[in-house]
């Protein structure tokens, strides 16, 4: 099967004024359609700076990145956008939700980044919507969701325009106990259930359980260290545990 | 697109009321001074562009209409005579003394015509009529320079350089550029107010035939006539603009003025875009990090910039037709025709547009993995 994203020899050297600071150092790591990947480690190891050049954001200082079979590491800076914009969703900390905008038009603009547009965007920004429960959300405003819910409008928007990969920067970092397991649950989902190649970054233990694979770093380098949730103590979900239901079952749980 | 850029603009109430105070300062600024520039250009050549007259024959070297200098009524009979002449008169726009009922001096010009002739008389007469002059010692003055002259009706009497003068009449609208009233009278009397010598005259108004070609007949006169200038009327007219307008220096202060007022505009329009854009500089890199390309982030910021601008000229719009209204009673004239109001509308955008760049040179440089950045 070919990797979604192919990182081969990567390093990352960020320089602050004469000295240079290693991010990243000789990483290597496929990640397949259908699997949750978790990225852990400590503040500082470069868990983030490997997601940004997974994402095609951050370019690497060395080394080779291809993102559904294609190399991207020669690719110029205008050439870098689209490669994020058909194949790579994002979820953020943060959510990064456009406050001006309401739910329904966040994920709207999105498609509208893809050339979705008119009906056709509102139709398809519903559906998406109705896949993490919130659909009669589609005229509220940012401001008036909970976190977990703004987390999963976020969802629902890196999913507009079907992209193969999802990469996810501690998703459950700002939410409660609960929340997080949701939003963790739909990733879980989207990967087994959609095929899709799922990244997280997370410091989350408890998150554990969703992961296919569990990455581990310390100081810019992939580290030796339970690599399932089983070899971690943790019981593994079944993988197709959500398959049978959709995802809003996970939030209305 | 959903509406990003309309939503960001009208966000934060108190901002977008910011911007577009500044565009409606900025343009109305703009609307003022302009508009003075072209009422002031308008109205230094005013007797000549309202003259009917096709040629202007003055003495030779004569840089604008106030310098107008003597020279023998009798070249009236040569230009008279020449082919393709359908009339001519002679004329005085000459400097005057104006004495008020209180003894104080007003400084005016005074302009003598033939009110028998098409030629050189006053235009949008009021009150009384142009044959009106004929009456001995009658002069006609315009309604805005009543109190300035101490006229308060038709029959008041005053003197010119120690001559009985009486009100006949009155003009709306005709204005001077160097604030001393225009005076109309005959030609008889003018001679008399301003001094010049029964034999003389400053100017003579030429109008050509139907069907006459003005550049021949022109260059004919300038051949027959000696020690003068013949000119056409657009020429002498905008001799005359350029010599107050820049010569003088005050048009220059005026157009000085217009630009600050541009550049005002683009630094208060400039700030508030930037500001806004700051506001939501982490939306930007979200956008850049979703994959948006920097020409769909310069449209949300230009679209924004654009909103701003036509929204700010409509209401800077409302205010100068007021102030533009409020100025036709007053000494100087500021006006607004319709090719400026569309310059303006366009100066807006592009002033507008142009503030959007230090905001569009931000984003483009703004890195998407700040997005990670929590």
């Amino acid at each position: 099967m070919q990797a979604a994203i192919s990182v081969r020899k990567v390093s990352k050297t960020y320089e602050e004024g004469t000295s240079k600071v290693p991010a990243l150092q000789g990483i290597d790591l496929d990640v397949y359609p259908g699997e949750v990947v978790l990225l852990m480690g400590p503040s500082g190891s470069g868990k983030t700076t490997l997601l940004s050049v997974m994402g095609c954001i951050l370019r690497a200082s060395a080394g080779s990145v291809r993102v559904a079979g294609m190399e991207t590491s020669s690719l110029s800076e205008k050439e870098l956008p689209p490669v994020r914009l058909e194949h790579i969703g994002f979820i953020f900390q943060g959510f990064n939700l456009f406050p001006t905008l309401t739910v329904g038009e966040n994920v709207e603009l999105s498609l509208d980044l893809k050339g979705v547009r008119g009906a056709k965007a509102r139709e398809e920004a519903r559906r998406l919507l109705s896949l993490v429960s919130l659909e009669h959300k589609y005229d509220t405003f940012p401001s008036d969701l909970s976190g977990g819910q703004k987390q999963r409008v976020a969802v629902a928007r890196a999913l507009a325009g079907s992209p193969s990969v999802i990469l996810a920067d501690e998703p459950t970092a700002a939410l409660d106990g609960h929340t997080g397991r949701a939003v963790m649950q739909t990733m879980h989902e989207l990967a087994h259930k959609h095929g899709r190649a799922v990244v997280v970054v997370t410091h989350d233990s408890r998150v554990l359980e969703f992961a296919d694979r569990i990455v581990r770093m310390e100081d810019g380098r992939i580290v030796p260290g339970p690599t399932t949730a089983h070899e971690a103590g943790v019981p593994k979900i079944p993988p197709h545990a959500f398959i049978a239901t959709p995802i809003q079952t996970a939030f209305e749980a | 697109m959903p509406p990003l850029a309309r939503r960001n603009l009208f966000h934060d109430k108190i901002r977008f009321t910011v911007t577009l105070t500044g565009i409606v300062f900025s343009v109305v600024l703009i609307v003022v001074e302009l508009g003075l520039f072209v009422g002031f250009t308008l109205t230094t050549s005013s007797i000549i562009d309202r003259s009917n007259a096709d040629l202007w024959i003055v003495s030779r070297g004569t840089p604008y209409i106030e310098q107008g200098t003597p020279y023998s009524e009798r070249k009236l009979y040569q230009v008279l005579a020449t082919p393709g002449v359908a009339e001519a008169e002679k004329d005085i726009v000459r400097f005057g003394d104006w004495k008020t009922r209180d003894g104080a001096s007003q400084g005016i010009q005074v302009v003598g015509f033939n009110p028998h002739s098409s030629l050189g008389g006053p235009w949008n007469v009021v009150a009384g009529s142009v044959d009106d002059l004929q009456k001995p010692d009658a002069v006609m003055v315009d309604e805005i320079y009543k109190k300035k002259l101490g006229v308060e009706r038709i029959g008041d009497v005053f003197e010119i350089d120690g001559r009985r003068a009486r009100v006949v009449g009155f003009t709306r609208g005709i204005r001077a550029f160097t604030t001393t009233p225009y005076v109309f009278t005959t030609f008889k009397n003018a001679q008399g107010f301003a001094r010049v010598e029964a034999d003389q005259t400053l100017f003579i108004l030429v109008r050509a035939q139907a069907g006459a070609n003005l550049k021949n007949l022109q260059r004919e006169l300038q051949s027959r006539l000696t020690d003068v200038d013949v000119l056409t009327s657009s020429q002498f007219s905008r001799m005359t603009r350029i010599y107050w307008m820049f010569t003088t220096g005050a048009g220059i202060a005026v157009l000085i003025a217009a630009a600050l007022g541009l550049v005002v505009g683009v630094v208060v329009v400039a700030q508030t875009i930037y500001a806004t854009t700051m506001d939501h500089i982490r939306e930007f890199g979200t956008l850049k990090a979703m994959g948006a390309g920097n020409g769909y982030i310069y449209r949300v910021i230009v679209t924004q910039a654009a909103m701003s601008a036509v929204m700010g000229y409509a209401m800077a719009m409302v205010v100068s037709a007021l102030i533009v209204h409020a100025s036709q009673s007053g000494g100087a004239a500021i006006l607004l025709p319709w090719p400026m109001a569309v310059g303006i509308f366009f100066l807006s955008l592009l002033m507008c547009i142009g503030a959007a760049m230090v905001s569009i040179n931000k984003v483009t440089h703004l890195d998407p993995a700040m997005v990670f950045k929590s």
